[in-house]
């Protein structure tokens, strides 16, 4: 599986004298069993790009291509590049338009032609995947607390089976506990599973917490693409494009600045600690 | 797409237009279409045309933002227009197989169409110029002799000024919704009339319970703001006239009884 | 007496199926006191489904209490003629910012407040001038709200409130929908409100980060009060708070993972300068 950008730009509303560039010249290859966090200000841009992945939006310019082919293609199947590459948007329990929990999450495999079956079979296990409580199974989705819903809905984009995984900040507006859940649900689900995860996000922490590789986008194009603690060296640029680093980055900066050889790159809460543990386990404080 | 939409939006500007007394405005467009429906030949259209241009030009949006707003009605128009080319009856000057074409029917679908065109720019000047708040305080005053008799004008000028704030926005969210459902394999586009019917449900259920969702909010913030009807509310923005929302009148009405005028001598000389 | 007082408050609702039939009753705010000081800057933090907005419609009169009392500057809430005044005096700022924003011009949006209150049409002009720059907005008073950013939409939000000239502003949740920006934008002009204009605030959140400047901190659970306290008090009990579905700021837990690991680190770190004058004083 691979997802290649070639060189695509985007402007939106082309012709009508309000014409905004919102990606300009973004070239980047996604593979396999990858878990990806884009990061990026509102109007960066990030969300333009995730919407060319699965051909919700055309490229004006450039050229997308899955498995090695062009998705602008005449004979293309872009319905069945939508099921590969699955999107879960921003608050995606606005969707939901089903009787019951259980038939919204069909909606998708359905829509995909599968017989009732396999329809059945694979919106048992999608529900089970986002450890929504089987007892709720047939209850009305307008019924369920905010999480419950959030979690029918990424189930009902899951239920599609697609080998990239898409989401928009599937954390917004969900209590710090809530946060959690969601996303530890989402990284046990990518070491299991395996598929490739694109994670949205506004939040410095969580993306440093579970992500491998950060592309963080400004003014529609790819300012860096990294592992997490190569981008956030760049702590200072981040900053001047309105983004910041996690707290996590400019404490180890600021001790190193006073002169403790602490490691600068850590970027989580459990790396910062084992290195300056280490270092005043030797000395002490 | 839903975006396109642009009828009901303010543009804005500094512009004499937009400086009018928003009463002067309503009666203005009622006047304006009246007089579309008064025009009846090609020197009607071209009286029209210059009345037009120049409300255009004074008002500052550009022509292009107004034309955007028509994008959405095209294939009404190419409707209306086939079944006047078409149904028409007269002297056929064009046949081919069951179908002619008469010289009445070229004239009264080119009419149609105009006049449609005519319509939809016309009255969209008057939304694209006018806040929502003085396009409804504009109404609520015209009418207020009608509270008289039990009709609750202040109520109904705030419903149409929320609706309109709120149009943008329900366009954008039905626009993601389509986008969320058609990521999950949704198909708004292909099949007959009952599939494709059918296909909007996914579309329209979450729709509504946004909208409704919506209501509840703001009713809940209008009230925290010490809403409580229309009795007692003053006014940032009070409707008073000037000057120039005299001589706007004037205009108007010679305007008016310009086109009525071109129409009556282009009838006795017997001009197209 | 306070700004805002609540005594023995209960709040309950009834649960019903499908018909229509009452299954059951909720109790969404179970007997809480509380008491805010003229100028104080609270929090009331609390996972969603906590009763923290179900209170915080009561102190604006939304709702009224089916048990115990509030009183808003010694108005009781429960009184139907107080209830203009109790909203003029506290005002409320919504989490969604477009279901908050009236008209579609910003500075006719802030007008709407004072309209509604009969103030002539003078003086409606001088406070929405006033309103609008004390959050920073006036320059965009003829923009359409649509155009704004999320944190600008608060911020107008925010001006409406003001315009009504109110002693205690409520914020319910009023970052949850926006990014980090428009989150520290819409924080600051809170404290600036409460430091410059004396306005008592009362920030209802589930944003650990967001409370570290205020005053007093309550925590709600299950409709009551579980904890209350500073910010430093409240935070240096990790353990607890994420018993009730809260976490601290990330410098706290680092410090809490620290003390575990040996080093002496005192309880109570908020800050990053806390923790690093800590660990190099």
């Amino acid at each position: 599986m691979s997802l290649i950008f070639d060189h695509v730009s985007y402007t939106y509303s082309i012709g009508s004298g309000y014409e905004t560039k919102a990606l300009s010249d973004v070239s980047l290859k996604i593979g396999e069993r990858e878990f990806i966090g884009i990061i990026g200000h509102t109007g960066s841009g990030k969300s333009t790009l995730v919407q060319h992945m699965n051909g919700l939006l055309k490229a004006t310019e450039g050229k997308i291509y899955y498995n090695g082919e062009d998705i602008y293609d005449k004979d293309y199947d872009l319905k069945d590049l939508r099921t590969q590459v699955g999107m879960v948007f921003q608050y995606p329990e606005h969707q939901l338009f089903e009787t019951s929990v259980f038939e919204d999450v069909k909606f998708g495999p359905r829509n995909q032609g599968l017989d009732e079956q396999e329809v059945t079979l694979r919106a048992y296990e999608a529900l089970t995947k986002v450890k929504f409580p089987e007892d709720r199974f047939d209850q009305s989705p307008f019924d369920l607390s905010g999480g419950q819903k959030r979690r029918a809905a990424i189930a009902g984009v899951l239920a599609m089976k697609p080998a990239i995984l898409i989401l928009d900040e599937p954390t917004a507006g969900l209590d710090p506990k809530g946060r959690d859940e969601i996303l530890g649900m989402i990284s046990d689900m990518h070491n299991t599973v395996g598929n490739t995860i694109v994670l949205v996000s506004h939040s410095m922490e969580d993306v440093a917490e579970y992500v491998d590789r950060i592309i963080v986008m400004d003014e529609g194009s790819v300012l860096y693409d990294g592992t997490p603690s190569e981008v956030f060296s760049h702590y200072k640029k981040l900053e001047e494009i309105g983004l910041a680093a996690p707290e996590v980055t400019y404490l180890m900066h600021e001790l190193a600045d006073r002169g403790i050889p602490v490691d600068v790159n850590a970027t989580t809460i459990e790396e910062a600690c084992e290195s300056i543990a280490a270092y005043y386990g030797r000395t002490g404080i | 797409m839903m975006r396109e939409i642009t009828i009901g939006q303010y543009y804005p500007a500094k512009s004499v237009i937009h400086s009018l007394d928003p009463r002067v405005k309503l009666f203005g467009t009622l006047m304006y279409i009246i007089a579309l429906f008064i025009a009846n030949s090609v020197s009607g259209f071209v009286f029209m045309t210059i009345v037009l241009s120049g409300i255009i030009i004074m008002s500052k949006v550009p022509f292009g933002y107004m034309v955007k707003g028509l994008k959405a009605i095209v294939v009404l128009l190419v409707v209306a227009g086939l079944f006047n080319l078409f149904l028409t009856p007269g002297i056929p000057v064009f046949t081919f197989w069951k179908f002619s074409i008469s010289m009445a029917g070229i004239r009264g679908a080119a009419l149609m169409v105009f006049r449609m065109i005519y319509l939809i720019i016309g009255t969209s000047i008057m939304s694209l110029t006018t806040t929502p708040n003085q396009l409804t305080d504009g109404l609520e005053k015209s009418m207020r002799p009608l509270s008289a008799i039990g009709v609750p004008v202040h109520e109904i000028a705030m419903m149409m000024s929320i609706a309109l704030r709120f149009i943008p926005i329900l366009t954008e969210e039905t626009d993601k919704i389509m986008k969320a459902q058609m990521a999950r394999g949704a198909d708004f586009d292909s099949g007959g009339i009952i599939r494709k019917a059918k296909a909007l449900v996914p579309l329209l259920v979450p729709l509504f319970v946004s909208a409704f969702r919506r209501a509840n909010d703001l009713a809940l913030a209008m009230e925290a703001r010490c809403y409580n009807g229309g009795e007692g509310r003053t006014k940032m923005k009070p409707l008073s006239y000037e000057t120039r929302d005299g001589i706007a009148y004037l205009i108007i009405l010679i305007a008016f009884i310009g086109i009525i005028a071109v129409e009556i001598f282009r009838k006795k000389i017997g001009f197209i | 007496m306070g700004i805002v007082e609540a005594k023995n408050l209960l709040y309950e609702y009834f649960k019903r199926d499908d018909e229509g039939k009452v299954t059951g009753i909720e109790t969404a705010i179970d007997h809480i006191d509380l008491s805010v000081e003229q100028g104080q800057f609270i929090s009331i933090l609390g996972h969603n489904g906590s009763g923290k907005s179900t209170l915080a419609k009561h102190i604006n009169a939304l709702l009224v209490p089916a048990e115990g009392s509030v009183t808003v500057d010694g108005l009781d809430t429960s009184d139907t003629k107080n209830h203009l005044s109790v909203r003029q005096i506290a005002g409320m700022v919504f989490q969604n910012p477009d279901n908050q924003i009236i008209a579609s011009v910003v500075e006719e949006d802030v007008a709407f407040g004072p309209e509604n209150l009969g103030v002539p049409t003078e003086e409606i002009v001088e406070r929405v001038e006033r309103s609008l720059k004390s959050v920073g907005m006036w320059k965009k008073r003829t923009h359409s709200p649509g155009r704004l950013s999320g944190g600008q939409k608060q911020r107008v939000a925010i001006a409406g409130v003001m315009a009504m000239e109110p002693k205690c502003i409520i914020f319910d949740e009023p970052t949850a929908m926006l990014d980090p920006g428009g989150r520290a934008e819409v924080i600051s002009v809170a404290h600036e409100l409460n430091k410059k204009k004396g306005i008592t605030v009362i920030l209802i959140t589930h944003y650990m980060e967001e409370v570290v400047g205020s005053d007093r901190v309550f925590v709600m659970d299950h409709g009551k009060v579980v904890m209350q306290g500073t910010p430093r008090e409240i935070f240096s009990q990790v353990e607890e708070l994420k018993k009730y579905r809260l976490g601290v700021p990330q410098m706290t837990l680092l410090a809490d993972e620290l003390r575990k690991k040996g080093l002496p680190i005192p309880a109570g770190i908020l800050t990053r300068e806390e923790l690093l004058n800590a660990l190099c004083p």
